[in-house]
């Protein structure tokens, strides 16, 4: 099992480890939903260094994403980042991604769990491009700020770099922490206010211990990956392997946004089962919430009344919403608010009402 | 050393001999897999009603964290003659005492034969490997 260059330190810090997507990673270090509070309300720290990262270079580099992923990376702004997916030829994904555009570079961050696989298909589909996918993941340390002091937080050890002037889903560079020309960027996967910032592996113990001090004053904890499910599920973001995997696209998965169909970014692979998809779906994937203690789960089945209508892609305990809330793909008649389905709690059912996602959303300033 | 007063399934579920009858409860060990230390994060107990008859090794209840989900397993058969009402409502009582206070069943078991069961030591033997 693979170990962040984080490792030693979340055991200290009360962290829980757990294997993650080959990787060793902390659930949690205190109550999974205190966690989510403390990013809800303060400011959370993540050791998300499992993620994979990829530097593709060379004159085709944006051509080559083009083909590959379902975003318009040729329109990406430089300095901006885009989501996207890498799709087999059915257009269903083999993972969905984050698309960083440089003037002279393209940097995916791609799930842990499916690096391995999404470097085999972008060398794989690389053939009559000039491109060089370089693997960052073992150079670069991932840290995560997420939660509404976020800014305040990350303001105390930046230098060189107006984070306020730092928009949604922007990228820059600066001093962080004391080490220069650092990957800032204006995202996450909490849906709260956040950066993600990537520094080198050999400042990651030093810099996450500096966030953590610089962050006391802003009421910040360690997050682990328990809190950080509940956090995206309440968002409403996907996760492969839940939402989205080889058997669900990301149309029906309401992930539109992240796929083109502008005629100049040219046939792309999955470009046209999902061009069809959009013009006929068959299912939909929406929120449901339960009044129940009970939580849902990965794999339980809905009824409407006898009949199997789908299964449950993810479940939470969400201390934001209330309640107990999941996602589900149902056919399009019964994927409207309001829609009352049975959940069958491992012989029991439980009423589910269709919502809209996402379940929570911050309001902006 | 768990109390060797009571006798466990590898399971993780005890049993206890209290006069004509025995209660079932789950260890310390379970408690920790499902919460992590975090007491809170227990969110959900189904118990059988009294007057259900268990077979031996039958699944009487399920109990719930906020990560995952449980099997409750009858150490012994017999019929339940009360349930720890304390437990469905207030699960920090099981996280905090799993051998006393947050006791689970009680159940008049059919013989009061424990033989099949592990003892203390053997219930230690058993989560040695994965207690680290």
């Amino acid at each position: 099992m693979r170990h962040t260059p984080l490792h030693n330190e979340h055991q200290p810090l009360g962290g829980k480890m757990v294997e993650f997507g080959g990787w060793r990673m902390p659930v949690q270090y205190g109550p999974i939903l205190e966690e989510v509070r403390c990013v809800r309300k303060r400011v959370g720290l993540f050791d998300l260094s499992h993620m994979g990262r990829f530097n593709l270079t060379g004159p085709d580099a944006v051509a080559f994403v083009d083909r590959v992923a379902s975003c318009y990376c040729a329109r990406i702004p430089i300095g901006s980042i885009r989501y996207g997916l890498l799709c087999r030829p059915t257009g269903n994904p083999i993972d969905d991604i984050l698309v960083y555009r440089s003037e002279d570079e393209v940097f995916l961050v791609v799930n842990a769990g499916n690096a391995d696989a999404d470097r085999e298909w972008l060398l794989a589909h690389a053939d009559g491009f000039e491109v060089t996918l370089e693997d960052q993941t073992d150079d670069l340390a991932m840290i995560a700020l997420q939660g509404p002091l976020s800014e305040e937080s990350l303001a105390r050890v930046t230098e060189d770099l107006d984070l306020s002037q730092l928009g949604y889903y922007k990228f820059a560079r600066g001093t962080v922490c004391g080490c220069p020309n650092v990957r800032v960027s204006r995202t996450g996967y909490t849906g709260e206010d956040g950066f993600e910032i990537y520094l080198p592996t050999d400042q990651a113990i030093g810099a996450w211990r500096s966030l953590l001090e610089a962050g006391q004053a802003s009421g910040m904890a360690p997050i682990g990956l328990g809190a950080r499910d509940t956090l995206r599920l309440e968002a409403g973001m996907p996760l492969y392997g839940h939402e989205i995997d080889a058997e669900h696209n990301p149309i029906e998965a309401g992930l539109k946004f992240g796929v083109s169909f502008h005629e100049e970014k040219g046939d792309w692979i999955g470009r046209a089962p999902l061009e069809a998809l959009h013009a006929a779906p068959s299912r939909a994937l929406v929120g449901l919430v339960t009044d129940g203690k009970r939580v849902p789960r990965q794999g339980y089945a809905l009824f409407d009344g006898e009949g199997s209508v789908g299964t449950i892609c993810s479940g939470a305990v969400s201390p934001t919403v209330g309640k107990n809330i999941a996602t589900a793909y149902l056919p399009l008649h019964l994927a409207q608010t309001g829609q009352v389905v049975d959940m069958d709690l491992r012989g029991k059912r439980q009423a589910c009402t269709v919502v809209d996602l996402p379940f929570y959303s911050r309001k902006r300033s | 050393m768990r109390p060797d007063d009571r006798h466990y399934l590898p399971s993780h579920e005890w049993v206890k001999t209290d006069g004509d009858t025995v209660v079932f409860g789950i260890t310390d060990f379970a408690v920790e897999e499902l919460s992590h230390g975090n007491e809170d994060d227990l969110v959900y107990c189904d118990l059988p009603e009294p007057g259900r008859k268990l077979t031996q090794g039958e699944t009487f209840g399920e109990i719930e964290s906020v990560k995952a989900v449980a099997d409750l397993n009858s150490p012994v058969a017999g019929e339940v003659v009360e349930i720890n009402k304390t437990i469905e409502d207030h699960l920090q009582v099981l996280a905090k005492d799993p051998w006393d206070k947050g006791w689970l069943i009680r159940v008049k078991p059919d013989n009061t034969s424990m033989s099949h069961l592990l003892d203390a030591e053997g219930y230690e033997a058993s989560v040695g490997e994965a207690d680290e």
